[in-house]
């Protein structure tokens, strides 16, 4: 593992149990190796309850592993955290009501001890970065669920960390936008060469996003196959793209044999 | 469209207002009447309706109007009352900043160790359950010895009832916050503290102004009983405890200081509401 200072994210025999070590103990994930490399895209995809959200979260150190080690930017996951290399992202877009949308960007900087001035040129350029410039003033609740994620997702992003962590970003949103927003995530990680890590149960999102998709089989959940993706420039045709589809299909294929071997 | 709320409410008051004292005056009318039972029958109404125990409406509001001897002066009567309910609410301002200060450092306490919860939470009901006229005079003897004022004896007692409703209230505000926002702070490696300040004490105001209103008006009660039962002499509960003690001579006077508790204890409602339109202004804005 000499190497591990190039890569960006290194899960290594990671197992992890919820439970105080009883009868009704649940094993949520059990022996994961991934490694993911600086600027790479990666999906994590599986049925409900495979455990692609306990696996973010110990990337996150939101959670720590029962057995294994993760290792994020060389260091372990928990100094990832406290250097904050990464940013996260979820489901919801987790907006304060009471703050504008600026002061929202704004939070993980105030809590660095930014100044003032640093403050407010960084989530105006941010809000450039998420089109939303003219709404730094609005309040969370003025603005539809695309909005508010992509708010979350300018956020996330404000203190420019080389790690982003999101969990099923897009998933209340309605098919449209939800495409639309995953064009936008595209264009950000292309201008910010941020490393992603990407949650998801939808298959185009994940077969449209990634550079590779890692799917999951549940209970334990495990890596049952890595599926590499070649699509070159991404645009709207991509997802017509008989490439897209040999992709998708080889997603799909995944997932029904890991819900076959049940 | 907030002044179409209040105006809203101020005609809904007015109408409870006219409302009460139809039927008031309308049950003294029935009485009279009938010489004090239901119409058509001879079971005896609940309640006497005569002038000693129900004084007609306008000789109550007369009495607000009337002039007063206190000492070697001579006011009328509004102004008399006005003048102990100042006094009056000194100390229930005094008793309610306690009391939120005293509450809701519980509750951050109960937030930050579970142990403190499970150890307080109970002992902080049972203090409810405590008569405040037994605590009165350990309280304002205590406070006494100390060499303190009574004023603050009798805030101390006001602090009493006004810390409870802040302290758990408080604790739920402050455990409001969605996991997610939780794990956001988390996820920005952010101490405790800045947790606290930045998300739990803004996310816990929907949950302390309700609280802060019904201490605001507990903190009233709470220095009119301390009052009486110190035997200061000032205060509304000094006049209170004075007119009650004419009451049948001069029933008037007695509903004339209730009526100026009443009110005293509207004003201090209308102050926590006026603070909380002023703080929450900008997520009511956007309500819509």
């Amino acid at each position: 593992m000499n190497a591990t200072s190039d890569i960006a994210v290194v899960v290594d025999g990671v197992h992890k149990v919820f439970g105080g070590g009883g009868a009704d103990d649940v094993t949520a994930l059990a022996g994961i190796d991934l490694a993911v490399a600086p600027g790479e895209f990666v999906s994590l995809i599986g049925p409900s309850g495979c455990g692609k959200s306990t696996l973010l979260r110990l990337i996150g150190d939101l959670l720590e592993p029962t057995a294994g080690t993760v290792t994020v930017f060389a260091k372990p996951a928990h100094q990832a955290r406290l250097d904050q290399d990464y940013g996260m992202v979820f489901q919801h877009p987790g907006l304060f009501d009471w703050r504008s949308v600026a002061a929202n960007i704004e939070l993980p900087l105030e809590l660095h001890d930014w100044s003032k001035a640093d403050r407010s040129a960084r989530s105006a350029a941010m809000l450039e970065l998420v089109r939303l410039e003219e709404f730094g003033g609005h309040y969370p609740r003025q603005l539809s669920g695309g909005m508010q994620q992509r708010v979350s997702i300018a956020r996330a992003l404000s203190f420019e960390p080389r790690l982003l962590l999101m969990d099923e970003p897009f998933g209340a949103l309605d098919e449209m936008t939800r495409e639309h927003m995953q064009g936008e995530l595209l264009r950000i990680w292309r201008e910010t060469e941020t490393t992603v890590v990407f949650v998801t149960h939808s298959i185009p999102e994940a077969t449209f996003l990634s550079n590779r998709v890692v799917v999951l089989s549940p209970r334990p959940g495990r890596i049952s196959s890595v599926v590499e993706v070649d699509l070159g420039d991404r645009t709207d045709d991509t997802r017509e793209d008989p490439e897209f589809f040999r992709v998708a299909t080889e997603v799909r294929e995944a997932l029904r044999a890991v819900e076959a071997g049940e | 469209m907030a002044n179409k709320r209040m105006l809203r409410t101020a005609v809904t008051m007015a109408v409870a207002v006219v409302v009460l004292v139809a039927l008031w005056e309308g049950y003294k009318w029935v009485g009279d009447q009938t010489g004090g039972t239901w119409p058509g029958t001879t079971v005896d109404l609940p309640v006497t309706s005569n002038d000693i125990t129900m004084p007609h409406v306008g000789d109550i509001a007369g009495e607000l109007f009337d002039d007063i001897r206190a000492g070697r002066q001579t006011m009328p009567m509004t102004l008399y009352l006005a003048k102990k309910a100042a006094v009056t609410f000194l100390e229930a301002t005094i008793g309610f900043t306690l009391g939120v200060v005293v509450g809701m450092g519980l509750a951050v306490l109960m937030l930050r160790w579970r142990f403190a919860e499970r150890g307080l939470l109970p002992w902080i009901n049972v203090s409810q359950t405590v008569p405040l006229i037994a605590l009165a005079p350990i309280v304002v003897t205590w406070a006494r010895l100390q060499g303190y004022p009574d004023m603050f004896g009798i805030a101390l007692i006001s602090t009493y009832l006004t810390f409870f409703p802040v302290a758990v209230s408080g604790l739920r505000g402050l455990q409001s916050p969605d996991v997610d926002h939780v794990e956001l702070m988390r996820s920005y490696a952010a101490p405790w503290w800045a947790t606290l300040v930045k998300l739990r004490l803004p996310a816990a105001r929907a949950y302390l102004f309700p609280a802060f209103k019904l201490a605001a008006t507990l903190s009233v009660v709470g220095a009119i009983v301390g009052e009486i039962s110190i035997g200061t002499k000032t205060g509304l509960g000094r006049a209170i405890l004075d007119f009650a003690q004419r009451y049948a001579v001069w029933p008037e006077r007695l509903y004339a200081s209730v009526i100026a508790a009443s009110a005293l204890g509207l004003f201090v409602f209308g102050l926590v509401n006026g603070a909380e339109w002023l703080v929450m202004r900008r997520s009511r804005q956007v309500a819509g």
